[in-house]
């Protein structure tokens, strides 16, 4: 299980394949399901051109170990991966990436998408955008389900 | 007794401090607490989210020496 908050940017592809080959699993999994989220350029009509990510030192970390923990129990998993950057996105880089790995697809399907949701409505993290006019607190999340 | 408190995002900025350590009174909730800040700061914030010790809680919750809390709001990570 890697959890992680990330200054620098990653690529969320490259992470997954890293993490995948460094944990000398291959032949015990037989699906493997992943979330990437990448930075628009607009929100509601906005024209987007970088954001800041905040989050709570300590909480945020508790809290993700917390999610990917709990998948791990509720489901038959081989392991999980949950990234997340912090600090200023630019356009087109990836913010966060959940990935889970397990011998069939239901349990990679519904363990990833039930991480990714939690973190959305519980992970105490904060966008604030810049836009050609200002920057503003992205104030909820749009609904995933 | 003593408790900490953290502000984040938009309500640290309307606060203008990140995090404060404040005397409070005995068997005070975080709603108690919450409802003192409003009231000193004179300022409107809804949809507050509230944690102690880096646990979402209820708003009941009632606080001893040492918890860290803090307030924040609606989370907007992913």
């Amino acid at each position: 299980m890697l959890v992680d908050i990330r200054k620098e940017s990653f690529n969320a592809y490259r992470e997954i394949l890293s993490y995948q080959e460094s944990q000398n699993f291959s032949g015990e999994y037989g699906a493997t399901a992943s979330f990437v989220g990448s930075m628009r350029d607009f929100n509601e009509d906005r024209k987007v051109t970088s954001m800041t990510l905040e989050h709570y030192p300590g909480m945020t970390e508790k809290h993700l170990n917390a999610i990917a923990r709990e998948a791990t129990e509720k489901w038959r998993l081989l392991d999980v991966l949950i990234l997340h950057r912090i600090g200023k996105v630019t356009i087109g880089e990836d913010i966060v990436v959940v990935a889970s790995w397990s011998a069939h697809r239901k349990e990679a399907f519904e363990s990833c998408r039930s991480m990714m949701e939690q973190l959305k409505s519980s992970a105490p993290f904060w966008k604030k955008e810049s836009t050609t006019s200002g920057s503003k607190w992205v104030e909820k999340n749009t609904p995933g389900i | 007794m003593q408790v900490s408190i953290k502000y984040f995002a938009s309500l640290r900025e309307l606060i203008g401090e990140a995090s404060v350590t404040i005397d409070i009174e005995e068997n005070t909730t975080v709603h108690d607490l919450w409802m003192e800040i409003i009231r000193r700061k004179n300022i409107e914030f809804d949809n507050v989210m509230m944690t102690v010790n880096m646990e979402y809680v209820k708003s009941e919750r009632q606080l001893i020496a040492g918890d860290e809390v803090a307030f924040f709001p609606p989370v907007t990570g992913g």
